[in-house]
Parts: C-alpha cells; sequence; structure tokens
C-alpha cells in the first residue's frame, strides 16, 4: 500500500467509498504495481477480494505483498495460468476448468468467468456458523488485455466489465478495480489497435476513478518512471464534475513515491 | 494440473503449501543448489546464464528460471540464431537438459553449438592428481557463464551427453485444412508439457532445469499467417501459445528463448501484445546488407541492439538498463554487447560526410552529390 497514493486520492483502509469503479490503466508502460496497491489496501480494510490473477502467478502476488491473505477466506485467488493448462492441453482424466472455457471457443465470451465471479462474490454470503464478517466485497481484475489477446472480442470484454459492475458495484455495494493495458500511440490513425483503444474508452465511460499510467513525454529517465493522470468523474447535482491531475512517480523494490511535476528527488 | 472452478475457491493458505513452484522467492534455508545457476541478488530469483556474459549483464545478471526470453530475430537471422546457439551450448556444459523445437532446420543443426573455452581470466590455478579434462569439466558446471569459439563446434561426446528433446514441425502434424486454431502451436505445447512432466521439471522428482529454445515462432513454417497477412486470420494463435508457455515455466523449473521474426509482422500493436506476454525481450538489428555496413561511425559494431522489455519478478522495481543506445559485436570468443560509441568527429572533412545518409541530389547544372556538397557559398 502507498501511503501516498492513499493521500492522493483522499482514502484510507478505514474510510472509503462503496460502489465504486476504479480503472487502471496504462499506454506504452506498465500499471501492475498499482494493482498490488489496490490489493494490500483492500485487504487491510477487511474487505473480501476477489482477485482475477491472469497475467502472473500467485507467487509473484504473495511475494510482493508479503501481508497476502493471512486470515482464512478472505481472499479468493483465481490463477489464470495454471487453469489455462487444463483447457489448451486436455488429457482424458482430467475436468477441464470451466471458467477459461473461452480459451477453446473464443466466441463463446466471458459468461462461465462471471459465473466465477458472481459464485464468489455472492455465494460467500451463506457461510457456515463462526466464519469471520468480512466487509464489502471487492473483484480485483488483473488485466483484462490478457482476454484480448487470447482471442475473446472487444465487446465481450465491455459485456463482463458491465456485468461484473452491475453485480458487485451495485447490487453489493462493493468496489471494482481493473486493469486494461494499451499499445500504440494515442492518435494512430491506422487500425493497429483498435480491440485495446476501443475497450479503454468504454471502461473510462463507465468508471468512477480513473489511474492512467503513461511514460514522460520528454523520453526516457532512470529516476522517473512515469507519469500518471488521476482523472475523477463525480456528480454534484445534475452536471457531471470531472477533475484531472497529474503527478509523477517512481517504482521502488517495494513501494512507489509519487510527487509533483518537476519535484522528483533527482531533480530538487 | 486442472481444478474444478469450486476448488479455486481455496484459500490461499492451503495453496501455499502445494502451490511449491520454482517462482518463489528463496529463503536462505531452502536455497536449490542446482549447478549453473545462482540467485540473484536484487531478490533472490534463481538465474541461469544465456551464455552470453554481456546480455547476462542486461537482463539484471542472468535469465530467471521460469521466464522467457523473447528475440526479435534481425532480417537474415545470423545473431539470433548465434544467441540462442549460445544459450543451448551453456545448458550443454552445465549438464541441463534441452528442448529444441524448430519448424525450418532440423534440430541437429541448431545443435551445432560452439566449443567452449577457457578464457584466460577463469584458468583454474591449482590441479590435483584428478585428470584435467575431469577437473575443468567439473570446474566449468560450476560456474556462471562461460566463453565460447564460435569457430569450432562442441565435440560430440560432450553434446551428446547432455539430454535433448527434439521437436521438428514436419515429423508431428501433417499440413491439413485450415482449423480454427493453428495446431502446430497446441501440438508444441502438449509435446513441452509431456516432456516436463515425464522428466519430472514440474518438481516431482527432477532437480534440474530444462532450456526451451523455440526457433523462429510466427513464421509462415508453423502454420501461422501473421508474417504473411495484414490482418492475419488466426491472430491469437501466437498470443495464447505465449499464455500456454508461460503458465508452463511458472510451474516447472525451466526457461525458454524464444525468436520471432518480428520484421516480417506489419501489426506493431500485435508486437506489443506480444511482447507483454513474454519477460524479458530483446531486439536484434544487424548491419549487414544495409548501408550502414559501410558507415564508419559503426565500423566496431554488427548491429544494434534494443531492450524492447525487463520483467518485474516478485518486486515492484524492475531492472532498468542504464543505456538505450546499445550495440553488439561478434568476435571468434565473445559476442559482446555495449553501450554505442560514436568516434569523435576529428577532421572538418569527416563531419561532412558522415552529417546523415548520402543522398541523390538532382542539382540545377547536372553535377554529381558530392559535388554539390562542397558548394558552399
Amino acid at each position: 500500500m502507498f501511503t501516498e497514493l492513499n493521500s492522493i486520492l483522499n482514502t484510507s483502509p478505514d474510510s472509503y467509498t462503496r460502489g465504486e469503479f476504479i480503472l487502471v490503466s496504462d499506454r506504452q508502460s506498465d500499471a501492475s504495481f498499482l494493482i498490488h496497491h489496490f490489493l494490500s489496501f483492500y485487504l487491510r480494510a477487511r474487505c473480501k477480494v476477489c482477485f482475477l490473477g491472469l497475467a502472473q502467478s500467485f507467487c509473484h502476488y504473495s511475494a510482493v505483498s508479503q501481508r497476502l491473505a493471512k486470515e482464512k477466506g478472505q481472499l479468493v485467488f483465481f490463477e489464470g495460468l495454471k487453469e489455462c493448462l487444463s483447457v489448451l492441453t486436455p488429457k482424458e482424466n482430467n475436468v477441464e476448468s470451466e471458467a477459461m472455457n473461452f480459451l477453446r471457443d473464443p466466441p463463446v465470451g466471458l459468461r462461465s468467468l462471471y459465473e466465477f465471479v458472481r459464485s464468489s462474490v455472492i455465494g460467500s454470503d451463506n457461510m457456515e456458523e463462526g466464519a469471520e464478517q468480512w466487509g464489502p466485497s471487492v473483484l480485483l481484475v488483473d488485466d483484462l488485455s490478457v482476454l484480448l489477446s487470447l482471442g475473446v472480442d472487444v465487446g465481450a470484454v465491455l459485456d463482463f466489465s458491465h456485468y461484473c459492475r452491475a453485480l458487485v458495484c451495485s447490487q453489493v455495494q462493493g468496489n471494482m478495480v481493473m486493469l486494461v493495458r494499451c499499445n500504440g500511440e494515442e492518435d494512430d490513425d491506422d487500425d493497429g489497435d483498435i480491440g485495446s483503444d476501443v475497450l479503454l474508452k468504454g471502461l473510462t465511460h463507465q468508471c468512477n476513478l480513473n489511474l492512467h499510467v503513461q511514460g514522460l513525454p520528454t523520453g526516457y529517465c532512470k529516476d522517473i518512471h512515469g507519469q500518471m493522470e488521476v482523472c475523477w468523474k463525480r456528480r454534484q447535482g445534475d452536471a457531471p464534475h470531472m477533475q484531472k491531475n497529474l503527478f509523477q512517480y517512481k517504482v521502488y523494490d517495494k513501494g512507489a513515491s509519487f510527487f509533483a511535476r518537476g519535484t522528483s528527488s533527482a531533480v530538487l | 494440473m486442472a481444478a474444478p472452478v469450486n476448488s479455486v475457491c481455496k484459500t490461499s493458505a492451503d495453496r501455499l503449501q502445494v502451490n511449491c513452484t520454482s517462482f518463489q522467492k528463496k529463503t536462505r534455508s531452502k536455497l536449490i543448489s542446482i549447478p549453473g545457476t545462482r540467485p540473484s541478488v536484487q531478490n533472490g530469483q534463481l538465474l541461469v546464464s544465456t551464455g552470453v556474459t554481456s546480455l547476462d549483464y542486461l537482463l539484471g545478471g542472468g535469465l530467471a528460471v521460469g521466464t522467457v526470453l523473447l528475440i526479435e530475430e534481425d532480417r537474415f537471422d545470423s545473431y539470433s540464431r548465434m544467441i540462442l546457439k549460445y544459450f543451448l551450448a551453456e545448458g550443454v556444459v552445465c549438464r541441463h537438459e534441452l528442448f529444441v523445437a524448430t519448424a525450418q532446420d532440423n534440430p541437429d543443426e541448431i545443435l551445432q553449438v560452439g566449443d567452449e573455452t577457457l578464457s584466460s581470466s577463469n584458468v583454474i590455478k591449482n590441479y590435483n592428481s584428478y585428470p584435467c579434462a575431469l577437473q575443468s569439466a567439473l570446474a566449468s558446471s560450476s560456474r556462471f557463464g562461460h566463453y565460447y569459439d564460435v569457430s569450432k563446434t562442441m565435440e560430440v561426446e560432450i553434446r551428446q551427453a547432455a539430454k535433448c528433446h527434439r521437436f521438428y514441425l514436419p515429423d508431428h502434424i501433417t499440413p491439413s485444412s485450415a482449423a480454427h486454431r493453428v495446431e502446430s502451436y497446441s501440438a508444441l505445447l502438449k509435446s513441452l508439457q509431456e516432456v516436463i512432466h515425464r522428466e519430472g521439471f514440474d518438481l516431482s522428482k527432477s532437480r534440474n532445469i530444462l532450456r526451451v529454445g523455440l526457433h523462429s515462432l510466427g513464421s509462415a513454417l508453423w502454420g501461422d499467417d501473421l508474417c504473411c497477412h495484414d490482418k492475419p486470420r488466426h491472430s491469437h494463435a501466437l498470443t495464447t501459445f505465449l499464455y500456454g508457455l508461460r503458465a508452463l515455466l511458472r510451474s516447472s523449473l525451466s526457461v525458454a528463448v524464444v525468436t520471432l521474426p518480428s520484421h516480417l509482422i506489419q501489426d506493431r500493436a500485435l508486437m506489443g501484445n506480444i511482447t507483454r506476454l513474454c519477460d524479458n525481450a530483446i531486439a536484434l538489428e544487424s548491419f549487414k546488407g544495409s548501408e550502414r555496413e559501410t558507415n564508419p561511425l559503426y565500423k566496431d559494431y554488427h548491429g544494434l541492439l534494443y531492450v524492447r522489455q525487463v520483467p518485474h519478478l516478485n518486486c515492484l522495481a524492475r531492472q532498468l538498463p542504464d543505456h538505450k543506445d546499445l550495440a553488439f559485436k561478434l568476435k571468434r570468443k565473445q559476442f559482446t554487447i555495449e553501450r554505442l560509441h560514436l568516434p569523435p568527429d576529428l577532421s572538418e572533412t569527416v563531419s561532412r560526410v558522415s552529417r546523415g545518409e548520402p543522398v541523390g541530389v538532382a542539382s540545377a547544372c547536372g553535377s554529381s552529390a558530392s559535388g554539390t556538397k562542397n558548394l558552399d557559398f
């Protein structure tokens, strides 16, 4: 958990807004360090977390945040890498993992994955006696662009995020954090990367808070790893109100520091 | 390896004991000591050498076990093939097992690797009564990173001492009509999983590293049309394969080097997706055949090297390279990667000639291009 990011976003594990959809996006950069922040944030806030870890193995996440899920039942982890092998290299006596059956047949869509999310978010309410009471459910996805690489249609991914948002944010009043990664330049004329740009635009429209990570516009720097744009969408009265802030960041071994533009410790 | 859906809801605490993969931060008490590997000084990850010591330095000490190195091939596939051979030769010397998959040449041709030499700085000073060959063999397998003489080939006995699994695509499938998925990648993935499971690299019995070398993935010979069309029909076949490869590697003691003819792929966004699904990625651009070969600026080097991606494994920070302008040169005994040093501009004529590529200028009076350059009034 990055304390500077908490103060930027005006949240803390004790007080945070519920029912929010936070979109973490990046363009030609890597914003996955923010996912680690949100993972430890919501675990410390004693929420019940459902984590779809599609990009990396479980050991990676647990090595970064050593306090991962020390309480029983707080974290439901879906390891995409592990489940995909049962579909990609099927054996006769092994049961296929249903949640990843879009690998076998991409047009099927992400319905099974959504069913998994639903069962872990809703199904947790019918718990046995004596189990701990956790806070609201939180869904974390790392990352959605992997689904596009695996052949799923952009429309199916947008549908999936919409269903999850309806379930998590509206129905159970929890929070949702998703990571989307883009490749090309923003105003590229050729239709190289239409898929992830469309996905990013669609999700930016749906979200409440967007953290967009990019490289520095002036080039490569070893001390400043990039810039992060924080964009809130709030409704005050009838008019939607949008507020944008720009920060630069540097990622350390176990954390990250954020500062205003031009105030990096390498400069001052 | 499969798990029904309801079992993924088990708590992570149960998983942590069961799921002991190599991709785990090593505590001091249970360091696996496999010859040819060493723990990283930054994050304790188990590293193997790629065979090229300067490439090891660029990647942060070596290639982490459980990861993929993607090499974007140069135009004639000369230097990327050389790095693949270095990688396999290092595996032979360290007594690792090899898995080579090709679609174009027979795997045995790729296995004609350079002969290992002792560089002068690594000569063993103390010999006792053991025969010299055994002593040097023992010493070399425990060292990290060796030097290879590419003008000679490794002796057949040494090479055959290493266990090598081959996957030659024409032996495995016959070209069939187009299915909705490219069959060659699934066959390769199945074969690799079989080898890993049979030899026990998934931590069931073996305590050795499997080095996987995949040559020219994505080329048309694998049945993929990524390199042929602007809008490939099976654009997700290769990325799905790389995802499955990552899944296999993360759960076993193996490391993979994949070469890819990226100069044939038109879609830059697709290259970005492919790069993201691999952990390390470098690109080679050789000067052979281009006008840079005769450019005096580049006379010391054979090509440029770009580091496209470095991973962050088990921690948040990446080991970013210091400089982005790197060039490589291949000598008989060493493949060196260093920062591109431009020679200093010493005389006036040198600065005039070397400014930009020579362009053909059609002047009004019809004189040659070099003549017009000297007209400065």
